[in-house]
C-alpha cells in the first residue's frame, strides 16, 4: 500500500444513511447478470461495479442524476456520506471499488466496522464527524461543486473550502499504517515467535483447540 | 478478589498474543473458516509468496455460489470456478474442505455448530459478516474482509480493536406465533442498523435461557444487522447438550475437562457493560421489514411509517429512497401486499427447527398459484434429517420447491450467481438482508420468520400467521 498523507479534491455528496456494501459493490453490474462472474475482478471492473445499481439504469445507460455521473464529481476524490456507511457484508470489493473509481477519503457520521477496517488495507481514509458537520459539508459541496476539501492524515484535520478546519480521529495504529503504507502481514510475521509460544501454551491449557 | 469480568473480556484476554497499544491487540484465531467467495484470498496469498500457517485450524465449505437446484446439483458444481478454486487450494495447503458432495457440506454458520468445529471460549474468524452467528455457542466469532482473511491464513492471528460491551436482556415470554426471528428484527428496529456498532453484544435473560440453540443462532446471526460484529450467549446446559457427541467436539476425559472450563465462561456477577438494554417480548407480534435496511421493520399488522416521522435529512432521504425502491407508500399496511416469491432458508433460518415449524404450518395447505416458494436447508445434515422426518414430502405436496443446501436466494449468488429474484419482483424471505439488489438486481425483499413465510406463501400476500394458524 502507498503511504497516504493528504487527500484533496472535490467532494461528492451522497447523504443517505445505511448505504450497505451490496449497494456500494454489487456482485455484478446489471448488464452482466446471467453471465458467469469472474473469479476476481480487475481494476476497471471494480471501478465499474461501484454503486452500479444507482449509476446505471435498466437499459445499462448512465443515470445522469446520480452524483458520480455529474461533473465535477466524476473525478471526485472524496465522498460525503451519512450514518453507518458500508454496513452489511464483509466484501472488501466495496473499498476496492471506491479506490479504483478514484475515491481516497470518505467523510461520514459512522461506518460499518468491517468496511472501516477494510479501508486501511487500501489507503482510503474514513473520516468520522458529527451529523451536523457532515450535513453542512454536504450542503457546501452541493452549492459549490468545484470547492476543494483537504483531508490531512498527519494532523487528523479536514480543511473546508472556506478555510475552516475540523478535526477528526482515527486510531493511532491505523493512522501509522496510512502514513507509512505499512504491510500488516509482514509486521505480524515478525511476531512468529510470540504466536508459536501462544499456541504451545494453548495446546496445554486447551488441548481441544489443537487437533493434531 | 479479582474484578468481575464479562464473558467477552474473558475470551478476549485469553486470546491476546500481543498487546498493540491504543486498545488494539493481535488476537489468536482458533478456527478459521473459508468459503467459496473468499477464495480470491488464496490468489493474494500466492502472489505474496505466503503459506497457510495452521492448515489444521483452517476449514472450508462452498456455500455462497453452490447451486441449490436439485436438478443441477453435481453437474454445475464441477465447473463452478469458485468451488474449483477452493478445492485446488485445500489440496495445495492441506486444510479440510467440506466439498459439495460431502455428507457434511453446508452453509458455514450451519455447518460449524453441526460439526462441533467451534466450541465455547474459542475464537473464530471467517470472511463473512454473519460469523457472529457462532457467538450463540459462547464463541468469540467475527467477520473479516479479504485482506484480513489473508492475514489470518498467513499468521493464524488477526489485528483487532477491542470493542465496547453491551448486554441485551430479553424478558417475558414469546407469544405462540412469535419466533426468535421476530425478536431480533424488532430489536434491530429499536436500536437501529448502527445501534450495536462498536460493541460486542451479549444476549441474556429468561427468553434466551428457555430458547433452543437454533433460536439462539438466529438471534446472534442478525447482530451484524444492528452493526455489532460480535454477539455472544453464555454456554449453559442447552449449549453443552447440543455439542456433546459432535464429530469435532472432544470426547471422554477431554470433554469433561473442556466442559469444566466452559462453566467459568459466563459473565461474572457484578460485571459491568458499557451499555445495557432490556426488552420485554411479551405481546410482541410477528415482524416484517418494509424498506431496504433491516431496521425498517414493523409488526405485520402495522402500517409503514410516514416520512415526516424522520427528523434527520439523511434518514428521511433513506426512507424515501427505500419506499421508491420497494414500490410501497407510507401509511400503507404491510399485511395483504402481494408477493411473487417466498424463500425459507439462509444462515438465519435454515436449521431443522425452522423447517419443522414451517412444515407443521404447511402441512395440508397449498402455496398460492403463481407464487414461487423455495425451501432450502442449511446443510446436508439438515436436509437428511428433514427427509427422515418426511418434511420434504410435506413441502413438495404443498407446492414448495425443495432445494439442495447453500446460501441460495439469500444473496443472489447461488448457482454461480444464477439463482436470483428477477427485476421488480417481490419476495418474503427468512434471510437477513433486504438491501437494494441483494436477492437480484431490482428485487424487493421483505424479511420475516419462517412461520410468516409459510403463511405468506399460502395466501400469496404478506400474511399475519396468527390468523392462518388459528384456521
Amino acid at each position: 500500500m502507498e503511504p497516504v498523507i493528504k487527500v484533496s479534491g472535490v467532494a461528492a455528496p451522497l447523504l443517505r444513511d445505511n448505504i450497505d456494501t451490496d449497494t456500494i459493490a454489487p456482485g455484478q453490474r446489471r448488464s452482466q447478470v446471467g453471465k458467469a462472474r469472474p473469479l476476481s475482478y480487475d481494476a476497471r471492473q471494480l471501478a465499474e461495479i461501484l454503486f452500479s445499481a444507482w449509476r446505471y439504469d435498466d437499459a445499462d445507460e448512465e443515470n445522469p442524476e446520480f452524483v458520480l455521473n455529474r461533473e465535477p464529481w466524476r473525478s471526485a476524490r472524496i465522498l460525503i456520506v451519512g450514518d453507518n456507511f458500508g454496513c452489511g457484508s464483509s466484501r472488501e470489493t466495496a473499498v476496492e471499488a471506491l479506490y479504483h473509481f478514484g475515491i481516497r477519503a470518505v467523510i461520514g457520521i459512522s461506518f460499518g466496522e468491517i468496511f472501516y477496517n477494510n479501508c486501511f488495507k487500501w489507503g482510503v481514509v474514513p473520516v468520522i464527524l458529527p451529523r451536523t458537520e457532515v450535513e453542512r459539508l454536504a450542503a457546501q459541496a452541493e452549492e459549490r461543486p468545484d470547492s476543494v476539501f483537504e483531508v490531512d492524515v498527519e494532523k487528523q484535520s479536514l480543511t473546508k473550502p472556506d478555510g475552516g478546519v475540523l478535526s477528526y480521529r482515527i486510531p493511532e495504529l491505523r493512522r501509522q499504517q496510512l502514513l507509512h503504507g505499512l504491510d500488516e502481514i509482514g509486521m505480524t510475521l515478525r511476531m512468529a515467535d510470540e504466536i508459536q509460544s501462544f499456541q504451545d501454551r494453548q495446546a496445554v491449557t486447551k488441548p481441544w483447540v489443537h487437533r493434531r | 478478589m479479582t474484578q468481575p469480568r464479562t464473558m467477552f473480556e474473558k475470551i478476549w484476554s485469553d486470546h491476546v498474543v500481543q498487546d498493540l497499544q491504543d486498545d488494539f491487540a493481535l488476537i489468536h484465531v482458533d478456527r478459521h473458516i473459508v468459503h467459496d467467495l473468499g477464495g480470491r484470498g488464496f490468489g493474494q496469498l500466492n502472489d505474496q509468496k505466503l503459506t497457510v500457517r495452521n492448515p489444521e485450524l483452517t476449514f472450508a465449505t462452498a456455500d455462497h455460489t453452490v447451486t441449490t437446484l436439485i436438478e443441477r446439483f453435481g453437474v454445475e458444481s464441477r465447473d463452478n470456478p469458485f468451488i474449483e478454486n477452493l478445492r485446488k487450494n485445500a489440496e495445495k495447503f492441506g486444510f479440510e474442505f467440506f466439498d459439495t458432495p460431502d455428507d457434511r457440506h453446508g452453509i458455514v454458520h450451519v455447518l460449524v455448530p453441526e460439526q462441533g468445529l467451534a466450541l465455547p471460549g474459542m475464537t473464530l474468524a471467517c470472511g463473512d459478516s454473519h460469523s457472529c452467528t457462532i457467538g450463540a455457542l459462547g464463541v468469540l466469532a467475527w467477520g473479516i474482509g479479504q485482506s484480513e482473511l489473508v492475514h489470518v491464513l498467513a499468521t493464524q492471528t488477526s489485528v483487532q480493536r477491542k470493542p465496547k460491551t453491551m448486554r441485551i436482556r430479553l424478558e417475558g415470554t414469546l407469544e405462540r406465533w412469535t419466533t426468535p426471528k421476530d425478536v431480533i428484527l424488532h430489536l434491530i428496529g429499536k436500536l437501529g442498523a448502527a445501534g450495536g456498532s462498536g460493541y460486542a453484544v451479549e444476549f441474556c435473560g429468561p427468553v434466551i435461557d428457555a430458547m433452543p440453540m437454533e433460536g439462539r443462532f438466529t438471534i446472534c446471526n442478525m447482530a451484524i444487522e444492528m452493526g455489532a460484529r460480535f454477539a455472544l450467549i453464555a454456554p449453559d446446559e442447552t449449549t453443552i447438550s447440543f455439542l456433546e457427541g459432535r464429530p469435532y467436539a472432544p470426547a471422554g476425559a477431554a470433554w469433561d475437562a473442556a466442559v469444566a472450563q466452559w462453566r467459568d465462561l459466563p459473565s461474572d456477577e457484578g460485571a459491568t457493560f458499557d451499555r445495557e438494554f432490556t426488552l420485554d417480548v411479551t405481546g410482541l407480534s410477528p415482524q416484517v421489514t418494509w424498506g431496504t435496511s433491516p431496521q425498517d421493520v414493523i409488526s405485520v399488522d402495522d402500517t409503514i411509517p410516514l416520512l415526516d416521522r424522520y427528523g434527520d435529512e439523511g434518514q428521511r432521504q433513506s426512507a424515501k429512497a427505500a419506499l421508491e425502491y420497494v414500490a410501497l407508500e407510507p401509511g400503507r399496511k404491510m399485511e395483504g401486499t402481494p408477493v411473487d416469491w417466498v424463500f425459507i432458508g439462509s444462515c438465519t433460518n435454515a436449521r431443522i427447527g425452522d423447517l419443522e415449524a414451517a412444515a407443521s404450518l404447511a402441512r395440508g395447505r397449498r402455496v398460492k398459484d403463481g407464487v414461487k416458494a423455495w425451501v432450502v436447508p442449511g446443510s446436508r445434515g439438515v436436509k437428511r434429517s428433514a427427509e427422515e422426518k418426511g418434511l420434504d414430502r410435506i413441502f413438495i405436496e404443498a407446492g414448495f420447491h425443495w432445494g439442495e443446501p447453500g446460501c441460495s436466494l439469500c444473496g443472489g449468488s447461488g448457482g454461480g450467481m444464477a439463482e436470483k429474484v428477477p427485476q421488480g419482483q417481490r419476495i418474503l424471505s427468512t434471510s437477513n438482508r433486504n438491501f437494494v439488489g441483494r436477492q437480484g438486481p431490482g428485487s424487493r425483499t421483505h424479511l420475516a420468520s419462517p412461520l410468516t413465510a409459510v403463511a405468506t406463501a399460502i395466501r400469496g400476500r404478506i400474511a399475519d400467521v396468527r390468523h392462518l394458524g388459528d384456521e
